[in-house]
């Protein structure tokens, strides 16, 4: 376990039943993040990066199952604990906002019940010590006490994923990892929660996961990120690295399609469709849509290199074999 | 009515009432919109975030709502006068452009059938041969295989190749304008590229005008010429995107390009954002601006009395007291 490294995913697999065989989803995935960082995954629909935050919270369902690999988080591999201690670990030490998290707040119950709720099942305090917790919570996070008394239904999205946010954070976990936490967002609503996000780090020294399919979400807080394509990790590197020297073809087309205030560009997308799970190509899982494609790629799997200090590419264009 | 404008929204209202046992209380969804497109090919974004009333109008141009103030003009006539007595003609000049063009089509019927009775419906053609000749030059020109698409079903084509289906469906019917109501917001950025491509093609190419409405200055920038930014149902600004992008001229505007998240890394959001400390859901200022609880700029004024649109140059327009409105 290297130094700085709060959470270290090795060889994950996620695959799911079905009829016509497994589905692997999430197929062979590594990557580390380092403690203080905000650390993305990229990619676009179906390409298994929420299936990954899942099973690394381990929250995957049937017909879903974990095929193999190990999550180390803090050392310990969460695949091997019992159910048991992963209670112990999720909210206390490690927090997850699902996809959606904002609507699935209770309509009829008022903010103050659902965050006291949270916090007590999983902590062995008195109600009146969790209302505490999530007062302190709110206002650290820079929302006000009324909004307690409130139902979700009166609060506007941002809000209300503010909300999430400060509950997720109530018990000081070290690792909070959220699941496309502004998709659905009005623009200022978008920024505030990134904002929040950013001070979850930036003041308390929290590492933050985020998974988003926007790229702009991703240049706007990121440390470093990683870019999911057909189940893998096909490249990570500083957020710098990504959007100014991407390396593989996937992630150099993803940043070429990306419309943009700053400056007026012909955007072109990348030719083809995405592949799916219950049958990847063989060999670069890119390679039919590829421009670069040899032969070696469609017989072989690229392996995830460090090609550069820091930035990793699965692509047979570089390492030179 | 050779030069009169394409379309045109003259202080279009639309009231929708609560329902509910006790009856509900009134809503200005849309509050005297007034925005025109001109009668060259052009395309026109439509900016506003979640309860601007962007979807209503579109529905109101699409003849599915009628306003309960002011009135629509496509082409110098009303909507409702197209509707009743040019149908099927208004029907074919303006169109709608879907987001998931998966759950217009009917799964039992095959392509060629579904497009056949598209040709048949409006009378494109007059003969047999001629319907396949149409059909076949739609496709092509969105790079679809007549052969590989024809003998299938809806369910048997991938995302990318359903929405160039839908896209040829439009070129076959050549409409005038297009009405595209957040049509890329579902896409991966690999398939919305293209899409965005495509618009501005029939824009060119054919003369197809399209309102354009999203949420997202960024594609809006991409291919729009104009914008007419809503916020809460009320017209606060219009401009090239050009100025709307660059010269912000209301409040609202400038939040709302200052919070655009930007694909770039080196030019991240300087300032720290003052976090709204309580912001409840749906709260309209009953007169007035409809951004005075949010603006830093707000006056005595702006609570009173509803500013309306001046021009400030060159068809720049905002709708702002700081600005004489």
């Amino acid at each position: 376990m290297e130094k700085g490294t709060i959470l270290e995913v090795k060889n994950l697999k996620v695959y799911y039943k079905t009829i016509a065989g497994d589905a692997k989803v999430v197929d062979d995935v590594t990557f580390s993040v380092y403690h203080g960082e905000i650390f993305g995954i990229a990619g676009e629909s179906g390409c298994g990066k929420s299936t990954l935050v899942e099973g690394v919270y381990r929250i995957v369902k049937p017909p879903g199952y974990i095929a193999g690999g190990e999550v180390l988080f803090e050392g310990v591999d969460l695949l091997k604990l019992s159910e048991e201690e992963m209670r112990d670990i999720r909210w206390k030490k490690m927090a997850y906002i699902p996809q959606g998290a904002m609507s699935s707040l209770n309509p009829v119950l008022r903010v103050e019940e659902q965050m006291i709720d949270a916090i007590l099942d999983h902590s062995n305090i008195s109600k009146e010590e969790a209302l505490e917790i999530a007062k302190k919570s709110l206002s650290e996070l820079g929302l006000p006490e009324a909004v307690l008394r409130m139902y979700p239904h009166e609060l506007s999205g941002g809000m209300k994923q503010r909300v999430i946010i400060a509950t997720a954070y109530a018990l000081r976990p070290d690792l909070i990892i959220a699941d496309e936490p502004v998709t659905a967002l009005d623009v200022v609503s978008t920024r505030e929660v990134l904002q929040t996000l950013r001070e979850l780090r930036d003041k308390y020294g929290a590492t933050v996961m985020l998974v988003a399919h926007d790229m702009a979400v991703h240049a706007e807080i990121d440390d470093r990120l990683a870019v999911m394509y057909a189940g893998k990790v096909i490249e990570i590197g500083s957020v710098t690295d990504i959007f100014y020297d991407p390396l593989h073809p996937y992630t150099k087309g993803l940043i070429d399609s990306i419309p943009s205030i700053a400056k007026k560009k012909l955007i072109r997308g990348i030719p083809g469709i995405a592949p799916s799970p219950l049958n990847w190509p063989s060999g670069c899982r890119f390679h039919p849509r590829c421009p670069y494609a040899r032969d070696i790629c469609k017989a072989e799997e690229p392996e995830l290199k460090e090609v550069k200090p820091g930035h990793l590419v699965a692509c047979h264009l570089y390492g030179g074999d | 009515m050779g030069d009169a404008p394409l379309l045109e929204l003259r202080n279009v209202t639309k009231i929708f009432r609560g329902g509910g046992p006790y009856g509900g209380k009134e809503f200005k969804a849309v509050d005297e919109v007034t925005f025109s497109m001109p009668s060259e090919p052009s395309i026109l974004a439509l900016v506003g975030e979640s309860g601007s009333g962007k979807t209503t109008i579109a529905n109101m141009i699409l003849g599915f709502l009628e306003p309960d103030g002011g009135d629509i003009y496509f082409k110098g006539e009303s909507i409702s006068s197209w509707l009743k007595n040019r149908p099927s003609e208004f029907r074919r000049k303006v169109q709608a452009i879907f987001q998931d063009p998966y759950e217009i089509y009917n799964p039992v019927y095959r392509i060629d059938r579904l497009l056949k009775i598209t040709v048949k419906k409006f009378n494109l053609a007059t003969s047999e041969a001629e319907a396949t000749e149409l059909i076949r030059n739609a496709l092509e020109a969105l790079e679809l295989r007549p052969q590989d698409v024809l003998g299938r079903y809806p369910h048997q084509l991938s995302g990318g190749e359903r929405q160039r289906l839908m896209l040829a469906r439009i070129l076959l019917l050549k409409p005038e304008l297009t009405v595209a109501d957040e049509p890329v917001s579902m896409l991966d950025v690999s398939l919305r590229a293209v899409f965005l491509n495509y618009l501005e093609e029939f824009k060119k190419k054919y003369g197809i005008s399209c309102l354009y409405i999203t949420h997202d200055f960024n594609t809006a920038y991409y291919i729009a010429d104009r914008a007419v930014v809503l916020n809460l149902g009320k017209v606060v600004e219009i401009g090239s995107m050009e100025e709307i992008i660059h010269k912000p001229l209301h409040p609202y505007t400038q939040t709302l390009i200052s919070s655009i998240p930007i694909p770039d890394p080196k030019s991240r959001w300087e300032e720290r954002l003052e976090l709204r400390r309580l912001e409840l859901k749906e709260i309209r200022p009953e007169k007035g601006c409809p951004f005075v609880l949010r603006c830093t700029h707000a006056m005595k004024k702006c609570e009173e009395v509803k500013p309306s649109l001046v021009d400030v140059g060159g068809g720049h327009m905002v709708a702002c007291h700081l600005y004489g409105g």
